[in-house]
């Protein structure tokens, strides 16, 4: 989240997109309640399901699974045609007048630079004219010059007519209409609009974009930094946000530091190719200024004395792997037999896709499979899952019992970016380890073996620093110490990321989180919340600076100088961002220097970690277009209406085609409906299927049918159906609703139905029942193919047949 | 909160409109009280496998879809309604009317509450309740119901589902504040055009009155409650049958003088 949780209450307006906040976020979603009791605030929720959050929210629309880029880019158009954009942060404070280079262009869905044999578009033509004198971007503060972001973007976005985003989402044009006229007063400096969002919109071959098109409109709409606006992720567990953070993903380093490529042998190689270029003179753009400090620092925390000067701080230790190495590729490459074994832990690869047959079928190539848990899981039991002859899989699958997270402290991230502490409530049971206690024994057995025997480069693991108290059981304490950093000729904590040195004097484990541990004290520990609102909350915006801690540097609301306008002050004086008071800035923790005079004339632009300063509504950050535009699924009903000859997203990688395995893609006449899936409240992933309590609640698997195709089909609720796409089936009960509905898409009618994920051949569900889950994964369904960016599955849209067993 | 004292009435405010059916009064119920549950089973019903209240649910969120059948439409807690029910611990209680061993009792915080030591198993409160909020233990072989967290509010504490509630659908507090809080909360609703909310139980035409009492979002027929036409004590039920046999009576007996006079004619 761009804000934060509480900050929901400030909002005049709330748009809901791919989310089920009171299903998903149940306790988070009491501050939309708030904006709506509180102080009037409409709630409008576009889903392809009528969820418990339409059940509550002012307008719900029926909207086609992975059509949103056509409903922002709708309300993008609305905006821009009707003149409702905030005027003066959109000349001042967004790209609107960068001046776009002569060859980029967009024609029948494909955008400049297009290599149709690699799939991939060469982005050169994606930048800025540059200014011949001061090698900047060229700008055109009026906002007329054709090649102006603004009037391309006008242009481009011309064609998400109401009647074209109607054909597209399947949502009414009266029905638009009604959304667009709200929305498009929240361009007034006095009313603000957040957009909340969750892996709705990243489940899609077009994630990025579908999540970059609502920024643009938030960025039009002047509703970025301010309380009550912004684009807020929710987050997927407790824990999501932080795991991002410390580099789960594999393209990162902790800190959103990229991972380094191959050719790149220096620090400077590194930071040439990796940070954001200053692209006009007011641009701070701290993240690249400060990127080699950040890349240095966290260098010196892991490798200690062997990261030196003239051996660029051990920068050769790091991987540059040369390919991708996200999530599906792991399956895909041990599916080719090119993988050994695999640890696996807090999640159950079998069971969250996509494709899990195939995902199966790549475990069951594996050598070796270690499993970390606190539960046996789908993946920990695939060997002996129903219908499979255990004596075919060679895979030797060892289960090392880990503690659950109630059995130790450490901290959780929530969506909102608080790191918040916790303490250890139960001891651990049995001989259960924490698994950073499993890896640190691990790491020391093959730290051992390197040392005894060499090997081809054993620096980068004999030279890790580990320095806790007991190498085998490092404690979260140090290792949260750790993280934060310190000034290696003081000894002292580091108290800011902006202090961070690139001459090997400072450490730090994730510098976004530099300041969150001082020699004061663990600052996550801190709860200073309601018990004191007037002390805890002095501005009355729901920041409360002293409960727990928020990366970066506490900052509540990222962005925040963009809340204020050029002189400093707020656009909204009753919702308050950051102020200038003369002399410094007051409110939330400033996301600016704190004592940059704004009518400095070379005060710093209001986007700091840009390399424009200022927010992008046409960016080269993304390999699959700089402005957002729709693609149809990669399993659609439809072609494409803007461009049938480039329907789906024409740079995602297709894994079953790159390995010469065959399609697994389903046609509209073999597999007529559209499907989505989704979790439910009363669930959490798989691993409640071990909770009794739950498990009442919502005992069996099932999938949601509209009314009307049910009855064509002669289905009731209760009744026992066979869902199938490509890739395999489910075979469950069914639940007939009128929630789900028909909807008339490109001149078609269609359907939707939806399918929960939580249920497979593990727990107590599985157990009572005579199948024993057999056909109970609902990712047997969905598909193997992924964001262009991301490469996050599309989970959420993909074809089905529906039959009655 | 304010401390919870003795000799006050206590109550629930269950503001229906903002009940976003997740259940977690449920399990809190259950999690503080030791309730183990009943076994699964799918009901396809909407989202509900509790059911009904019994001795396992003592709270129970019921699911009620009116969803229309166009594309958009407005949530705003009419189109699938969701209510958190519970026993409504009302002033004139059935079950208490018709316990023949003084089990069920008023507590010192007006909540209806059933002695688990004096039940006897008989029953009555069962059939009597109007609400279906009554279920046997198998085990124990008595009558169970919510205690309004009984054992909570003498420890000083909120009941679990009200502590639990993300929305504030389950409000509790002394009923007074809660019976305020509710018109401010029906009125500003009114003032929104959503005419069909109304209050259940705030005042005494619903068998005289719900300590814990409802924000509904149509009428009580479609939750499965007693409208106020309906909801009358077990004992007023029996009026009409008490007039009948009073009446047979008084025929019986004339017609008994009558025989006797006309045998005496005879």
């Amino acid at each position: 989240m761009t804000n934060h949780w509480r900050d929901i209450k400030n909002a005049d307006l709330i748009l809901i997109n791919g989310a089920n906040p009171a299903e998903a976020h149940p306790v988070g979603f009491q501050w939309f309640m708030r904006a709506k009791l509180d102080r009037g605030a409409k709630m409008i929720h576009a889903d392809p399901r009528f969820t418990r959050t339409s059940a509550v929210a002012d307008m719900y629309l029926r909207i086609r699974t992975g059509s949103d880029v056509a409903y922002f880019g709708g309300l993008i158009n609305h905006v821009l045609q009707n003149n409702l954009f905030h005027d003066a942060y959109v000349r001042n404070y967004t790209n609107a007048s960068f001046i776009v280079k002569q060859g980029y262009a967009f024609n029948d869905g494909l955008f400049s630079g297009y290599d149709p044999d690699k799939r991939t578009y060469n982005i050169a033509t994606w930048s800025y004219e540059s200014d011949s004198a001061s090698g900047f971007a060229r700008r055109d503060l009026t906002l007329q010059d054709p090649r102006s972001v603004f009037q391309l973007m006008k242009n481009h976005y011309s064609r998400y007519t109401p009647e074209v985003v109607s054909s597209i989402t399947g949502i009414p044009v009266a029905d638009f209409n009604k959304v667009a006229d709200l929305v498009g007063q929240m361009g007034k400096p006095d009313k603000v609009m957040t957009i909340v969002y969750a892996v709705g919109l990243t489940h899609h071959t077009t994630g990025g974009q579908l999540i970059r098109s609502g920024a643009v409109l938030q960025l039009l709409l002047g509703n970025m930094g301010r309380p009550g606006g912004g684009m807020n992720a929710e987050r997927g567990h407790a824990n999501i946000q932080g795991n991002t953070d410390h580099a789960i993903s594999w393209e990162i380093l902790p800190g959103y530091l990229k991972i380094p490529a191959p050719g790149q042998k220096t620090i400077a190689d590194y930071v040439a190719q990796s940070a954001p270029k200053k692209s006009d003179k007011n641009s701070w753009n701290f993240f690249g200024t400060n990127y080699s400090k950040f890349m240095v620092s966290t260098l010196k925390a892991w490798y200690g004395d062997a990261a030196k000067k003239d051996n660029e701080f051990a920068f050769d230790f790091v991987p540059k792997p040369a390919s991708n190495a996200s999530w599906m590729t792991i399956y895909d490459q041990a599916l080719k037999g090119k993988m050994e074994g695999l640890l696996l832990s807090g999640m159950t690869a079998a069971s969250i896709g996509p494709d899990s047959n195939q995902v199966q079928s790549a475990l069951g190539k594996l050598k070796w499979l270690v499993i970390m848990d606190a539960l046996p899981t789908t993946s920990s039991e695939f060997w002996r899952a129903p219908g499979v002859d255990a004596s075919q899989i060679k895979t030797e699958v060892f289960m090392l019992p880990a503690t659950h997270w109630i059995e130790k402290d450490g901290s959780f991230v929530n969506s909102g970016r608080w790191s918040q502490w916790k303490d250890q409530v139960l001891p651990p049971q049995g001989q259960s380890r924490h698994d950073h206690w499993i890896l640190a024994d691990l790491f020391q057995r093959v730290k051992k073996l390197y040392q005894a025997q060499g090997g081809k480069f054993p620096d980068p693991i004999t030279s890790l620093t580990f320095n806790y108290k007991d190498p085998l059981k490092p404690e979260l304490d140090e290792i949260a110490r750790e993280i934060n950093g310190k000034d290696l000729t003081t000894g002292k904590q580091m108290t800011s990321f902006a202090n961070l040195k690139d001459d090997g004097t400072t450490t730090t484990g994730d510098w976004i989180y530099t300041g969150s541990y001082l020699d004061s004290g663990n600052l996550m520990k801190r709860r200073g919340g309601i018990q004191d609102p007037k002390t805890n909350d002095p501005t009355g915006m729901g920041f409360y600076p002293n409960w727990s801690w928020s990366w970066p540097l506490n900052r509540r609301v990222m962005y925040n100088r963009a809340s204020a306008d050029l002189d400093g002050k707020p656009w909204d004086p009753a919702r308050p961002g950051i102020t200038w008071d003369g002399s410094k800035w007051v409110g939330d923790v400033p996301d600016y220097p704190l004592t940059m005079n704004p009518h400095d004339p070379n005060a710093w632009l209001p986007f700091i970690m840009n390399g424009e300063g200022v927010g992008r509504l046409f960016s080269n950050g993304m390999v699959d277009g700089p402005f957002p535009e729709h693609y149809e699924p990669v399993e659609s009903p439809v072609a494409n209406p803007l461009h049938p000859n480039n329907s789906a997203s024409p740079v995602a990688f297709l894994y079953d085609k790159a390995a010469g395995r065959p399609n697994r893609f389903g046609t509209p006449q073999e597999f007529p409906y559209i499907a989505t899936s989704y979790r439910l409240t009363e669930h959490e992933h798989y691993v409640t299927q071990h909770v009794p309590h739950l498990v009442q609640l919502q005992p069996k698997p099932f999938v949601e049918i509209p009314y009307e195709l049910a009855s064509e089909k002669g289905i009731k609720s209760g009744d026992h159906v066979r869902v199938s796409s490509k890739r395999g089936k489910v075979e469950v009960l069914a639940l007939v609703t009128k929630r789900l509905g028909p909807m008339t898409v490109a001149g078609q009618k269609v359907y939707q139905i939806g399918i929960p994920i939580h249920w497979g051949y593990i727990g107590l569900s599985a157990e009572s029942d005579p199948s024993h889950g057999r056909y109970w994964l609902a990712n047997a369904l969905t598909p193997f193919v992924g964001d262009a960016n991301a490469r996050t599955p599309e989970f959420k849209a993909f074809l089905v047949n529906l039959e009655k067993m | 909160m304010a401390t919870i004292k003795a000799g006050e009435t206590y109550g629930f405010f269950t503001d229906t409109s903002v009940c976003i059916g997740c259940k977690a009064c449920e399990v809190a119920c259950k999690e503080w009280n030791q309730l183990q549950g009943d076994s699964p089973s799918f009901l396809a019903d909407s989202f509900d496998n509790t059911g009904s209240l019994d001795a396992q649910n003592w709270r129970h969120v019921k699911f009620i879809e009116h969803v229309p059948d166009q594309s958009s439409t407005a949530g705003n807690g009419a189109a699938w309604l969701m209510m958190s029910d519970v026993c409504k611990h009302c002033k004139h209680a059935s079950c208490m009317e018709v316990c023949p061993t003084g089990a069920i009792i008023r507590t010192e915080f007006n909540t209806v509450f059933i002695q688990q030591d004096v039940c006897n198993g008989c029953r009555n409160c069962v059939a009597a309740c109007p609400y279906g909020v009554i279920g046997m233990n198998q085990q124990t072989g008595t009558a169970h119901k919510c205690t309004l967290c009984y054992d909570r509010l003498q420890g000083g504490l909120e009941p679990a589902c009200a502590k639990a509630c993300p929305t504030q659908s389950i409000q509790f507090g002394p009923l007074a504040e809660l019976q305020q809080a509710a018109d401010v909360r029906v009125a500003a609703l009114h003032s929104q055009g959503v005419t069909q909310a109304q209050l259940y139980g705030r005042d005494d035409k619903v068998y005289g009155g719900l300590n814990a009492f409802f924000l509904l979002m149509d009428k009580p027929e479609t939750y499965g409650l007693p409208n106020a036409e309906n909801a009358t004590l077990p004992s007023r039920n029996d009026v009409g049958g008490y007039l009948t046999a009073a009446v047979t009576a008084v025929l019986a007996v004339i017609g008994g003088l009558v025989a006797f006079r006309r045998r005496g004619m005879g």
